[in-house]
């Protein structure tokens, strides 16, 4: 390739909606570069779904490209019933944790049993940000949020692990403290068939870290550095020591027939039955 | 000797009727989830959609269900899903999306017995005022009511042609007797039936979410990038969270496009509506009873005329006013509380005396009996 990245090419000429030092930035980032290594001059071969949220705006409108911004939680219906009628287009979901496995949790399940085509990068910041900090099913134990004033009293959901349980293809995830890997995921998640899942761990400052004793993004990312540990090594660790940390790596790498595949190898057979 | 039945003359379901309907107004993408009275709709599609290179897909819920079918329209399908009562309030959250988003689709509503789980397989009618108010904000809705099988088959047509000409979703909302019940019905061929699509764009048209009452609507993947949100957008589907005159310009239109067109929408079948002394307005099975009460209390000397609503959404205010200025009572039977009832009241403004006939449980229907009981009541008092 002869042209350089720029962000710009991808994007439509407008102002980013992001606090400074959002994670969210970082993921789009990472999205967008990750497309361009892999050879995509735009976006043209991909659809973007998103529900509500701030991560929700990493694709819709910015993104120069189709963008579905669905309801809150109701991006992986969209995206099902897109991808069932446009199997060649990429369809690609951005999502936070609220949206995703919070209100949208039951459709990211059924996603992963299914093996939809679709993979689903969610931004994983701990916390409700855009409606002002409240505790979310990832806010780690303890925390400090709007509705949570004397410390969470919940434990936080394992996404990642979740996804791998329920049938995906590919399950990755990555703070924003490791750009590298996690645009190294996204390509190769993007290049495969059936449900892929990359979970990226992220600050946000202003819901979620400030309240939670960090000065700046800065230290956030100070923090998933220290505590992000690779999955090889977490798998010798037992569940105490764990706790508090960050597991990161792949999770699952997996072929299984997807729903593409085993829906149109239907409609096939169906076509040949005579009488319904 | 018996004539042979043509071959295009069945003894149908009206769920069935629906079901062919939706095939052959161009409906190639299903999402359901089963539920009474609704499911012969699901099962049927799911055996007739593959055939004809379609998908039927059961999702986990009703909100994954109408959320396949919104993406599934955007990507170039007529797409629709069947439920009842419970999964219909489910969907509320959605059909505001697809109306705001401006995303043709079909809902049908097979009404049973609520409030909650109430008589899970009985009949009710008492879904009409959440087909016009159920999602919030500012909402026209479009809803159609079929009395027969026959009917089944044309509405259910009708419906993907409104939703695709006005670029809006439409309820069908049946009941658990006309989606139950089975009886004659012919299929029109195929040259004879119309079928709208929805206006692609023509080149360098790029507002597909205003500047004329219904914009063009191209579908993902055709390389426009299309920005499909729920937020307030602009004509280029740009969002303004903000900006007033952007809401209001959006939301008067997608209200106005309907609204502006509620007689062409309307359809009622009528009769005597100019030379009567009682009023009838009737929907869905209860309007079933009209015809034989009308005969019953005509042949008593009672002049009979009647508005049976076919379109519930909007309301047909036209014919129903026509009906108010001549009538002096207007009995409205329905089983439910009231509901259809209070809006005969407010087109009739005090033209005539509005007579409510509900009952509810059990699925009992209004017969004929007790309507032109009611009709010879109303007469004498």
């Amino acid at each position: 390739m002869t042209e350089t990245f720029s962000m710009k090419n991808y994007l439509r000429d407008l102002p980013l909606p992001f606090c400074a030092g959002c994670g969210a930035m970082t993921v789009m980032s990472e999205f967008l570069r990750a497309a361009y290594e892999l050879g995509h001059k735009d976006l043209s071969k991909f659809v973007f779904c998103s529900g509500i949220g701030c991560s929700a705006w990493i694709p819709s409108p910015h993104f120069m490209a189709d963008s579905v911004h669905t309801l809150h939680g109701r991006s992986i219906p969209a995206a099902t019933g897109i991808k069932l009628m446009r199997p060649d287009l990429n369809t690609v979901i951005f999502g936070g944790d609220g949206d995703i496995v919070g209100i949208g949790l039951s459709h990211f399940i059924h996603a992963a049993r299914r093996n939809t085509d679709i993979l689903v990068i969610m931004v994983n910041n701990m916390i409700y940000g855009m409606t002002g900090g409240q505790v979310a099913p990832t806010t780690p134990l303890g925390s400090k949020t709007t509705t949570t004033p004397y410390g969470s009293f919940e434990h936080p959901l394992d996404a990642a692990r979740l996804a791998a349980a329920a049938g995906a293809c590919y399950v990755a995830r990555w703070t924003t403290a490791q750009p590298k890997e996690l645009k190294e995921s996204i390509k190769k998640a993007i290049n495969m068939k059936g449900f892929r899942f990359i979970e990226a761990t992220s600050q946000c400052q202003t819901a979620y870290g400030r309240r939670a004793g960090f000065k700046n993004a800065g230290e956030m990312l100070k923090w998933f550095k220290e505590n992000a540990i690779p999955i090889e090594q977490a798998e010798k660790m037992d569940e105490e020591s764990l706790t508090g940390k960050i597991v990161v790596g792949e999770f699952v790498q997996r072929q299984r027939p997807t729903l593409v595949e085993t829906v149109y190898k239907m409609i096939e057979e169906a076509k040949t039955v005579e009488k319904g | 000797m018996r004539k042979k039945p043509d071959k295009d003359t069945f003894f149908w379901q009206g769920n069935e009727a629906c079901a062919e309907a939706a095939l052959a107004a161009g409906c190639r993408f299903f999402a359901g989830y089963p539920i009474t009275p609704s499911s012969e709709i699901a099962e049927l599609l799911s055996k007739m959609l593959p055939k004809a290179g379609g998908i039927a897909i059961q999702m986990e819920d009703e909100l994954a269900s109408i959320g396949a079918v919104v993406g599934a329209s955007w990507a170039g399908a007529k797409a629709m899903t069947a439920t009842s009562g419970p999964g219909f309030s489910l969907m509320q959250e959605t059909i505001g999306y697809a109306f705001m988003t401006e995303t043709p689709c079909v809902i049908v509503d097979v009404q049973r017995l609520g409030p909650s789980t109430g008589q899970a397989t009985k009949c009710g009618q008492g879904d009409v005022m959440q087909a016009r108010w159920g999602t919030h904000g500012d909402y026209t809705a479009i809803a159609l009511s079929p009395n027969s099988v026959q009917e089944m088959f044309e509405l259910t047509i009708k419906a993907f042609n409104l939703a695709e000409k006005y670029r809006t979703p439409v309820t069908l909302l049946a009941d658990e007797t006309i989606a139950h019940m089975r009886e004659r019905a012919t299929m029109p061929p195929k040259e004879n039936i119309e079928i709208v699509n929805r206006r692609k764009p023509k080149p360098n048209e790029k507002a597909f979410f205003g500047l004329e009452e219904v914009p063009p609507m191209p579908s993902v993947g055709e390389g426009y990038n299309l920005a499909v949100t729920g937020s307030t957008h602009n004509e280029y589907g740009i969002r303004f969270t903000a900006d007033p005159e952007v809401h209001r310009k959006l939301v008067e239109r997608l209200n106005s496009k309907i609204q502006n067109h509620a007689d062409e929408i309307a359809e009622v079948e009528t009769h005597n509506i100019d030379e009567c002394k009682i009023g009838i307005v009737a929907f869905g099975c209860t309007s079933r009873a009209i015809y034989e009460a009308a005969e019953s209390a005509e042949e008593k000397g009672v002049a009979i005329g009647y508005a049976r609503l076919k379109t519930l959404w909007p309301f047909p205010e036209k014919t129903v006013r026509a009906l108010a200025e001549t009538a002096e009572k207007i009995i409205v039977p329905e089983m439910n509380l009231k509901q259809v009832f209070y809006e005969v009241q407010r087109v009739a403004d005090g033209s005539a005396e509005v007579i409510p006939l509900n009952k509810i449980g059990g699925g009992e229907l209004i017969t004929p009996e007790e309507l032109t009981q009611k009709i010879l009541e109303s007469a004498r008092n």
